[in-house]
């Protein structure tokens, strides 16, 4: 996964900052060291813990779609899960008159439930994990906005908006996370499989690894994920409502491509979707900010996005020419 | 009979210093059907990649037509009037027969780039006349036989009007009757000028054939001249007289002790294997001889639990397996060296280490959530890099695609002894590498199974199962035919028995 060290020392200066980790990081620092003069408000209190605040739950989901990557295969249903887990524990919640930790425990099975079919249907049936996801992502968020009639869920009980609105809890729920998933991928036999698995199936399968658990287990843990994020912005926007995360599925991935996770599987970690997103949050702030239109901040991002497709290209090049 | 039409005059040819082909002349004349026959390894397939533009001759020269002839690409062979019907076929299953057939000149309506298909359909029956194969120029070649997909193979050579057609084991996948259809239509040909390079195993099809045949051994012609001037057992003597190679060491037979390490009883798997049944005991070898789709590597494939199987049960180590999987295989003491390396047998760009301790990851990790114990670990890579003797220059952390491929091979058979297997599966180990590195490989085989392990061994070089057998069981079409005991060992015997059942009665 990583290139040979001593190798690296003979490359030059600006590509080991390019095969470094911290790579988007140090864009990101960049990015807002060359617009906080001309953008008043982007150092702001009030900005920077909305951008905080925005950035968790993005992160959260990144976290389980890095899983789904490094197998190789994609998760476009997050953002639905993200929806149906709000308002199925919102209408627990209050039509249910349920107590908040049981809304949280059914928001995660909801979501740990459709990771599971995704999971089924590609490891068992071999469906391509792209048109799985895509047609689950409809499904459930067609199920989202019928289930609640289009409408938005409020009224929600205290102790569970609690868990969005304290910076302190959400920020330790996505550091916790974050953590366990590293302590996974790097030191234990799971994430050595995980890797394998993305690498080569083939030469996985023949070598013992498990690789259709692996995969399964991916597309669970990146449902759970999912519908974690959900408790977080659905008490933060103190609604659940069935279109909740729409906008965030293209952001999730072009963060995790900034990060440098592989599109093709078997690369990655944790710390790379960790350096990801702030990058990509920080450039649609800085947009903001700056008040372009919305077309123009698309237009930016994308192009940021595919420019993070490219030096990853370069990446993998660089990083494997040195023999 | 006529003047030479195709001609080799003295072709060498050295991979790595090691000479594959060592002066190569014979001739053929226009209308002939040439029978070019030889063991694996012989020198038949390089002397045609030379032929077809794929290679170049150290020294020597070629004559097609009194000219002479040096393709410098397969386009440039093609353009020659020189076609190649390889056994695996390399026509596209989802396109029609007539796309096929003028896939890389479509004939285009007037000052466009549309194409023409009234005109397509037009020649492309035409064509199919010629070859007699009674199809729609529309069909898709995925609707079409075997036999039929040569057919159109050959059709396709003749659109681009091939004065020579080679074909290479073209009958192995033929029922007999599409084999005769196959003969009919080259006899029809052949008064057309065409010639024919008929390459087979078959020898009984190389009788039927062709008028001339050219025996290859060790890369030199042995034998050349009228086909009724041989027998079929000339032709066999002719292929593998030879003194056994010293490149294997001593063989001492284990003292046979009857402790079975894996028992197969009656496998059969999806048509491919029929009734399958073999034990390997305590330090014994046992090698696996047949031709190519005999069933060979499905054999091994099906015992690992790779491939599923329709009846049959596979005991190793007393312990009956089932379900019949690789990760119970493992478990069980099993170990599989695929035919395939690069894509079955290793993760390219992970690195050595990474590589080398991929199957044997469950046993350096604690309990809780299989942490892995990395000192245990890299102290084992450490280990299994000096008993394979991995080239001490490749770091641990290099990806093992920039290795050489007898380095990836030791790794592959590394990643294996980390998990201290008793019964290897070793498909074709020597496969592509030189031969230093061949050479530590045998002499690895053997350290194994004088320490007691059991290996099956396949080989499609006959030298190397005897050299290292104690055992040789022949498979043909399926089946197990025949079995040799050491001391029974016979050149000839073996490849007999492999070739025997594979010319239909």
């Amino acid at each position: 996964m990583t290139p040979a060290a001593p190798e690296i020392s003979r490359a030059p200066r600006w590509l080991h900052l390019l095969l470094s980790d911290y790579f988007s990081l140090i864009l990101t620092v960049l990015l807002v060291a060359i617009f906080a003069p001309f953008t008043p408000g982007l150092l702001s209190r009030a900005n920077l813990l909305n951008i905080f605040s925005y950035l968790l739950p993005l992160l959260i989901v990144a976290i389980g779609l890095t899983l789904v990557m490094i197998t190789g295969g994609i998760d476009l249903s997050v953002t639905a899960i993200v929806a149906v887990a709000s308002v199925v524990g919102g209408s627990l919640m209050t039509a249910g008159h349920q107590p908040a930790f049981i809304g949280v425990a059914t928001m995660l099975l909801v979501g740990l439930l459709i990771g599971a079919a995704n999971g089924a249907m590609i490891t068992a049936l071999h469906l391509p994990a792209f048109i799985v996801t895509l047609a689950s992502m409809m499904f459930v968020s067609g199920f989202a906005v019928w289930f609640t009639q289009s409408r938005n869920i409020d009224q929600l009980p205290p102790a569970f908006l609690q868990i969005g609105q304290t910076l302190l809890i959400s920020t330790a729920v996505t550091a916790t996370l974050a953590l366990v998933v590293r302590f996974l991928l790097q030191k234990t036999v799971y994430g050595r499989w995980l890797y394998a698995t993305g690498q080569n199936p083939v030469t996985a399968r023949v070598s013992g690894v498990p690789v259709r658990s692996m995969t399964f287990a991916a597309y669970v843990a990146s449902g759970f994920c999912a519908a974690l994020a959900s408790v977080i912005m659905t008490g933060r926007l103190e609604t659940a409502s069935p279109v909740l995360g729409r906008e965030m599925l293209l952001d999730v991935i072009g963060a995790t491509v900034i990060g440098g996770i592989s599109l093709f599987g078997g690369k990655g970690k944790i710390a790379w979707t960790f350096f990801g997103v702030p990058f990509l949050v920080a450039l649609d702030n800085v947009l903001n900010l700056l008040n372009l239109s919305q077309f123009a901040i698309t237009i930016t991002k994308g192009s940021g996005i595919l420019l993070a497709a490219t030096l990853d290209a370069l990446r993998t090049r660089f990083g494997f020419r040195q023999s | 009979m006529s003047a030479p039409f195709v001609e080799f005059v003295g072709i060498e040819k050295a991979f790595f210093g090691v000479p594959i082909l060592r002066g190569i002349s014979f001739d053929l004349p226009a209308g002939g059907a040439l029978g070019l026959v030889g063991e694996n390894g012989a020198g038949k397939s390089t002397l045609m990649n030379i032929f077809g533009g794929n290679l170049a001759p150290d020294r020597g020269h070629m004559r097609l037509a009194g000219r002479e002839y040096t393709p410098a690409t397969p386009r440039d062979a093609e353009r020659n009037g020189v076609a190649f019907i390889h056994q695996e076929l390399n026509l596209f299953p989802n396109l029609s027969i007539g796309e096929n057939l003028f896939l890389t000149r479509f004939p285009s309506q007037r000052g466009t780039s549309l194409i023409d298909y009234s005109r397509l359909n037009e020649l492309t029956v035409k064509l199919l006349e010629e070859v007699g194969l009674a199809a729609l120029p529309g069909q898709s070649v995925e609707t079409l036989s075997t036999g039929e997909r040569q057919l159109v193979e050959i059709a396709k050579a003749l659109s681009t009007d091939a004065r020579v057609i080679i074909f290479d084991e073209p009958t192995t996948s033929l029922s007999r009757s599409e084999t005769e259809r196959l003969f009919a239509l080259i006899a029809r040909l052949r008064p057309r000028g065409i010639a024919f390079i008929y390459i087979s195993h078959t020898l009984a099809d190389v009788f039927q054939l062709c008028q001339q045949i050219v025996v290859l051994r060790d890369g030199a012609v042995v034998g050349d001249g009228p086909a009724h001037s041989f027998t079929e057992s000339k032709l066999i003597s002719l292929m593998v007289g030879r003194e056994i190679n010293r490149l294997f060491p001593e063989r001492n037979p284990t003292s046979r002790l009857a402790e079975p390490l894996l028992q197969v009883r009656g496998l059969s798997c999806c048509g491919k294997l029929q009734d399958i049944s073999l034990t390997i005991h305590r330090g014994e070898i046992v090698g696996l001889a047949g031709l190519m789709g005999a069933g060979r590597s499905e054999l091994a494939r099906s015992i690992f639990g790779l491939d599923p199987r329709t009846s049959g049960e596979v005991i190793l180590n007393d312990r009956r397996l089932k379900p019949l999987n690789p990760r119970a295989a493992i478990r069980n003491g099993a170990a599989f060296l695929t035919e395939n390396r690069g894509s079955e047998g290793l993760c390219l760009q992970l690195s050595v280490a990474d590589n080398l301790s991929l199957a044997c990851l469950p046993r350096h990790s604690r309990p809780v959530l299989k942490r892995l114990n990395f000192e245990t670990l890299r102290a084992a890579v450490e280990r299994i890099r000096a008993v394979v003797r991995v080239d001490s220059k490749a770091s641990n952390e290099q990806p093992v695609r920039t290795l050489s491929g007898g380095n990836q091979q030791k790794i592959v058979l590394g990643k294996w002894l980390l998990n201290e297997p008793r019964v290897l599966l070793l498909d074709e180990p020597t496969r592509g590498i030189d031969v230093g590195a061949k050479s530590e490989i045998y002499r690895l085989i053997l350290d194994l199974a004088a320490k007691g392990n059991g290996i099956l061994l396949i080989s499609s070089e006959i030298e190397e199962l005897i050299g290292l057998c104690d055992r040789i069981l022949v498979l043909s079409r399926g089946r197990i035919v025949r079995e040799f005991a050491r001391d029974q060992f016979h050149r000839e015997e073996i490849l007999r028995a492999a070739l025997g059942s594979a010319a239909p009665a």
